[in-house]
């Protein structure tokens, strides 16, 4: 069996979300005959036409807010947005529209839509183009936000997101997009849109992530291993709702906890997780929460884009200092 | 006859009619380089015309060395303006080193024309951000990647300056698909109700990465989208550099006497990929390019200054020996540019580094050292 990678995923997940359900539409910039500029919706236009597969005037608040009346209107719509940087607008209309519409109707209503986007640097992309905003995301009740790491895992995620009746901002690491590949079989199966995964078990420290970082997060768990620390890795995944059991249960038996993201540091989505564990394993602790991050700066571009970066060996020196505490 | 007000909308005595308006169209040369009408009296003078040539020139002649430096993985993703050069280079050879120049991307010729260096440019687009700091052109603002989100800085840049009551002006330019956004649209309303010094300039290439002209609007004209919100919008031959000159010019001379903002459409093709990173056979066919290439601006000059026996084959030898060899050196200089500090991201965040950021500096620094002194172990 040949490798996918994860933005060939993507495209699958797609392709079987439209196949098994007329009502799936996807809109966004470039997404009909160019294929979308990451390729995701490559091939959907010849296959499900451009009545399902629409090229949208270049307009993300369009896109966001166009989305929310169609889905409102018994469609199942799933927008591109084409660069991290651009999906700003759409804080307006996921945080006072898409992700109230139930509520405010008390069921009458709902928005079933799901908001793609990539996410993330490490591509050497221009200004705008590297941006981690699931924090911000992440604030918004009502809506879901997730974050794949593997081909796989972006499969089954996009499926239960598209299936699912909630909105849905789903941020797709654009250095994994071909930087990730693995054996995967186009099988219709979702993943649970609530639920981390523990990708690797671990005694000694919980090292906790998603998207780009996850990866950096298994190199560091596979180095420090050889170094006698045991580490187990978990990809959030999901990271609203965020299944906080899963990581405090790992935290209660390693003692340990290192999190990492790609955000700056201050009110990055690092900080609820190192709240939950501080609150669920509090006594279990054998050291402070670490936090691996982005820093608190702009978003550089490209010749210091990795100084900023979090990586591998920066999340093994926050391994050392908690191993080191007493 | 109907009375004609300078917006366009003709008032029309009939009950049954609110409003109709019209959009002019302005060229000069032909695609061939023919004189279509007499010059205006600004472009009379052969130096004029020939400076103008060689914005066009130098704009191409960026281009290509930025391509062929992506190529060779020393520049990230670079939009080229090949073919549409004539847009930036014409309207900012209307303007004066006072004014500000709100562009977008592409508007490598106008910034150039300007003042900024080719070695500036060449370091944004290599992921420097001191490419940024314009010596020669402090009021311009930088470039802008979220597409029309600038037009709304341009108003109100045109607002303090209007505010100072100072005789500049600002000219925002921006793409088609640019004008599909709401911010757009809400700038060019503001610049109306205010009537503030602002030129909105579209770049009309025909394209927003693979979506058509067609698909971005039902409108007939991009330029009408003025109409909507009172203010004059007009056409202009985007290939046609001494219509743009003139175009623009007229405009800012309305804006410097407080007469209000207006909307140009410049008419150009993109006769490239969208950027390096876009392969632009997955959406439109060569069948199609090739035609734009007979309209392309440096030629049509060309033609126009050969035939008017103002330029020679010496003349475009020497200019062409002239540009390339600035555009190298620029090259040159740009690769032997020393890499900024690391840490440097952390000093322009906040106009005093705050303690918890320096903190943060600190730690970056440290780990540099240690690194540096890992390797050297
Ligand atoms: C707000 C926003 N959305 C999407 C993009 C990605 N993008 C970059 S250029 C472009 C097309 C712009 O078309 P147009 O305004 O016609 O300018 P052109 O590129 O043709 O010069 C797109 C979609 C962006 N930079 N900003
Ligand atoms: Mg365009």
């Amino acid at each position: 069996m040949s490798e996918t990678t994860m933005v060939q995923a993507v495209s699958l997940a797609l392709a079987r979300a439209m196949t098994e359900d007329e009502r799936v539409i996807v809109l966004g910039e470039d997404v009909g005959v160019d294929g979308g500029v990451f390729r995701a919706t490559d091939g959907l236009f010849t296959r499900f036409g451009a009545d399902r597969v629409r090229d949208t005037p270049l307009s993300e608040m369009g896109i966001g807010g166009i989305s929310i009346g169609l889905a409102a209107g018994g469609f199942k719509p799933v927008a591109e947005i084409q660069f991290s940087g651009f999906i700003f607008p759409l804080i307006d209309q996921i945080n006072n529209h898409a992700s109230r519409f139930r509520n405010r109707t008390r069921g009458r209503l709902q928005c079933p839509m799901v908001v793609r986007a990539p996410c993330g640097g490490g591509i050497h992309a221009p200004e705008h183009h590297s941006e981690s905003p699931e924090a911000m995301f992440a604030n918004i009740p009502g809506l879901r936000v997730i974050v794949p790491s593997s081909p796989r895992r972006a499969y089954g995620l996009l499926l239960a997101a598209i299936r699912g009746s909630d909105p849905v901002v789903f941020l797709e690491p654009t250095k994994l997009y071909r930087g990730a590949r693995e054996e995967m079989l186009d099988d219709g199966k979702d993943l649970p849109v609530d639920r981390c995964f523990v990708l690797r078990e671990g005694r000694d420290v919980t090292l906790v992530a998603w998207g780009a970082m996850v990866p950096e997060a298994l190199k560091t768990a596979a180095e420090w291993e050889a170094k006698g620390v045991s580490a187990e890795v978990i990809d959030v995944a999901t990271l609203k709702p965020l299944d906080a059991e899963t990581i405090i249960n790992s935290v209660k038996k390693t003692g340990r906890c290192v999190i990492v993201h790609e955000a700056p540091l201050t009110g990055g989505f690092g900080g609820e997780i190192a709240a939950r564990v501080a609150e669920g394993a509090f006594s279990s602790l054998l050291a402070p929460i670490e936090r691996v991050t982005g820093y608190d700066t702009i978003m550089p571009l490209l010749k210091l884009e990795n100084v900023y970066l979090p990586n591998a060996a920066r999340i093994g020196k926050a391994v050392d200092r908690a191993m080191a505490y007493a | 006859m109907p009375h004609k007000p300078q917006n366009k909308e003709i008032i029309v005595n009939s009950p049954n009619i609110a409003a109709t308006f019209e959009i002019d169209f302005t060229r000069y040369l032909d695609p061939a380089g023919k004189l279509l009408k007499e010059l205006p009296a600004e472009a009379k003078d052969p130096a004029t015309l020939k400076s103008l040539y060689r914005g066009l020139v130098r704009a191409r002649a960026f281009d290509t060395k930025a391509v062929a430096l992506q190529r060779t993985g020393r520049l990230g993703t670079y939009g080229s303006s090949i073919g549409q050069e004539a847009v930036a280079v014409g309207a900012a050879s209307a303007m004066l080193a006072d004014d500000v120049l709100v562009p977008s991307f592409r508007e490598h010729g106008g910034q150039l024309w300007r003042g900024a260096t080719p070695v500036e440019l060449f370091l944004y687009w290599g992921g420097d951000e001191r490419g940024n700091s314009f010596a020669k052109a402090p009021h311009d603002f930088p470039n802008c990647v979220p597409v029309g989100s600038h037009a709304l800085h341009a108003a109100g840049v045109a607002l303090a300056i209007k505010l100072r009551k100072e005789p500049r002006a600002v000219v925002c330019i921006f793409g088609d698909g640019a004008t599909s956004k709401g911010d757009v649209y809400e700038a060019m309303n503001l610049a109306g109700v205010w009537k503030l010094p602002v030129v909105f300039l579209v770049s009309n290439n025909q394209w927003a990465i693979s979506v058509p002209r067609s698909a971005q609007s039902a409108a007939q004209t991009l330029a009408q989208k003025a109409i909507a919100v009172g203010i004059p919008g007009e056409q202009v031959d985007g290939n046609d550099v001494i219509a743009v000159r003139t175009v623009v010019g007229v405009a800012l001379q309305r804006v410097r006497k407080d007469q209000g903002p207006c909307v140009i459409e410049a008419i150009t093709y993109r006769l490239g990929d969208h950027t390096t990173s876009d392969d632009a056979s997955r959406y439109r066919k060569d069948t199609e390019v090739t035609p734009h290439w007979q309209e392309e601006p440096i030629k049509r000059l060309q033609q126009y200054l050969t035939t008017a026996g103002s330029w020679t084959k010496a003349d475009e030898d020497k200019l062409l020996k002239e540009i390339n060899e600035e555009i190298e050196a620029a090259a040159a200089a740009f690769l032997a540019t020393a890499p900024q500090e690391p840490s440097v991201m952390f000093d322009y965040t906040y106009a005093q580094l705050p303690a918890d950021l320096a903190a943060q500096k600190q730690a970056v620094l440290s780990s540099l050292s240690a690194n540096l002194s890992q390797a050297a172990e």
